[in-house]
């Protein structure tokens, strides 16, 4: 069994160190390794296109990120006092947001958000008073949108796993020596979920990142890294893919470690 | 008192506002709009115009090798992933020594988080024709074609998936009452009857939510197929790419969209009926 194990995770990981292993190749074909160069990285972070994608996909993935951190919080903890029926519907819902393919969940925010457009753009036309009416249209606002439900529904479920997990004694003790419910939150309850609060963070910051199909859809004219990635990869493989492949993977080895430590942090004992 | 209470349920109400506007504009709104969509018709010019007709549903059929490739695959797939992951999460969960456990699960997890894009291009990169054909070429096999068929598809399927799958019977495993097995073998069952009559019973639900999990997801897979199974092997997701951002016939794909969403909720169901039936417990969580 033990050898078994082993090879499973041999078959996890030995592909993706080949990609690292060949993004510092001197030569251009998988078949050889030729000599060790940083070459292909110069090239990588010379094009302008793919710096760009890299800005977008960055600045997305953070605003969604934050959004999805505040918001979901906010509903893990309104979640902590509502009754049963109405946790059940939200569950629900979040469950959804989160277990949907990603195809269907681009395709419908694509669909719903192109019928609001159609409905709005000519309204705003006709009130706005100058020339140039703004006009909404598909970009970052969709893509972060997008990426900010799934992200959301997984910080509210992390972070309701450690709310229910939370030592009531405490937070009764704090309100039973007359601390307000803001002292209370902010001095116990706050640092208790902050982890679980981080680590939703860094899970969803790494799930925007990474991203392809759901921001294929709702793109419209912007590039994010992985539709660039993908566009590239279509056209063939070159060590140039190697070289960005493996800074994602890089970053989000790091971030997921980052999240699993916090997430694995202890409680703050007084 | 009064006061008191409304207060409570005003802040309880600004807490979830946010999360409840998201959902609904950008969950259940499209959601809406997909249903109402596929019972309308495609205009000239592409896109939607309104209709009431189920003719976009009787057209399903034109797309069937869509369907059959999926259909096939998914559960294929989630089949090899658990066949798999299930040795894994055992040696995880009962055999792996104390201090290694926690690594060689985030060495489980790490994967899961990791850009699936990517992993999938280690695959091209390696089954291309410049990885392993060329390898073998050299020793005197000539003219290997790996990438662009099925059997790289399910590949890539395991690989992508294997850590969602292994997550969630490693949960139900670690859970397990050590002394049920102590009693098992003391009463003098065989080691095999033990797994098959304790354990593989009381993993169940963490089987059956790996199982559905994957499958669901993968009955939406687009980049798997499109990279490893190059335009030879299309699934559900290519034809929805296809219907909304090349041919533009929204409804049709709305249509299919909807049947993919019937069907996983099928798969949800039912997975929660067996472990329901056989161990008695729901599903497991991930999170």
């Amino acid at each position: 069994m033990r050898a078994f194990v082993t090879a499973v995770f041999a078959f996890l990981y030995l592909p993706i160190a080949l990609v690292v292993l060949f993004s510092f190749n001197a030569g251009r074909h998988a078949s050889e390794f030729t000599g060790f160069s940083v070459q292909w990285y110069g090239t990588a972070l010379s094009n302008p296109f793919l710096v760009e994608a890299l800005k977008n996909s960055l600045f997305i993935a953070t605003t969604s990120a934050l959004l999805a951190a505040v918001c979901g919080t906010a509903a893990a903890l309104g979640l902590a006092r509502v009754g049963a029926r109405t946790r059940a519907v939200f569950d629900g819902l979040l469950g959804a947001a989160i277990v949907v393919p990603g195809v269907v969940i681009g395709i419908s925010t694509l669909v719903a958000l192109v019928q609001l457009f159609a409905v709005v753009n000519p309204f705003l036309a006709s009130i706005w008073p100058g020339d140039q009416p703004p006009r909404l249209s598909l970009g970052y606002g969709s893509i972060i949108a997008a990426h900010g439900l799934f992200s959301m529904a997984l910080v509210t479920m992390i972070v309701g796993t450690r709310l229910a997990s939370l030592d009531r004694n405490l937070v009764e003790a704090s309100s039973d020596l007359y601390a307000t419910p803001l002292t209370t939150f902010r001095s116990i309850v706050l640092p208790q979920i902050m982890p679980a609060v981080v680590a939703g963070f860094l899970l969803a910051f790494t799930f925007s990142f990474d991203d392809f199909i759901v921001a294929f859809f709702v793109a419209g004219a912007q590039t994010t890294l992985p539709i660039y990635v993908f566009a590239s990869i279509r056209r063939g493989v070159t060590p140039e893919i190697n070289a960005i492949a493996t800074i994602v993977l890089v970053a989000s080895v790091f971030l997921v470690v980052l999240a699993q430590w916090q997430l694995r942090q202890r409680k703050p004992s007084n | 008192m009064h006061g008191n209470r409304f207060r409570h349920n005003f802040l309880t109400a600004l807490l979830l506002a946010p999360a409840t506007a998201w959902l609904v504009v950008f969950l259940v709104l499209p959601f809406i709009a997909i249903a109402v969509f596929s019972v309308g018709e495609r205009a000239p010019e592409g896109g939607y115009q309104a209709a009431f007709t189920l003719a976009q549903y009787a057209n399903l059929p034109a797309r069937a090798t869509a369907f059959w490739n999926t259909m096939l695959l998914a559960p294929v797939g989630a089949l090899a992933c658990l066949l798999v992951a299930y040795p894994v999460a055992y040696y995880l969960a009962l055999r792996a020594p104390q201090r290694w456990r926690l690594i060689l699960l985030a060495l489980v997890v790490i994967p899961f988080w990791t850009s699936l894009l990517m992993r999938t291009y280690a695959w091209m990169y390696i089954l291309g024709g410049r990885g392993i054909p060329a390898l073998l070429a050299l020793v005197g096999i000539e003219d290997v074609r790996l990438i662009n068929t099925p059997g790289a598809v399910l590949l890539g399927i395991v690989y992508g998936y294997l850590p969602l799958m292994i997550l969630p019977i490693y949960v139900s495993l670690e859970r397990l009452d050590r002394r049920l097995l102590e009693a098992s073998a003391d009463l003098g069952a065989t080691p095999l009857s033990t797994f098959l009559g304790v354990t593989l019973k009381l993993s169940l639900p963490g089987v059956m939510t790996g199982f559905s999990l994957v499958m669901i997801l993968l009955l939406g897979e687009y980049l798997i197929p499109t990279l490893l199974g190059g335009g030879k092997v299309f699934f559900i997701g290519n034809a929805l790419v296809d219907l909304f951002l090349q041919s533009r016939n929204w409804p049709f794909g709305s249509a299919i969209a909807i049947t993919l969403v019937a069907v996983s909720v099928v798969v949800l169901i039912a997975a929660n009926r067996i472990s329901t039936r056989v161990s008695g417990a729901r599903r497991v969580d991930l999170i």
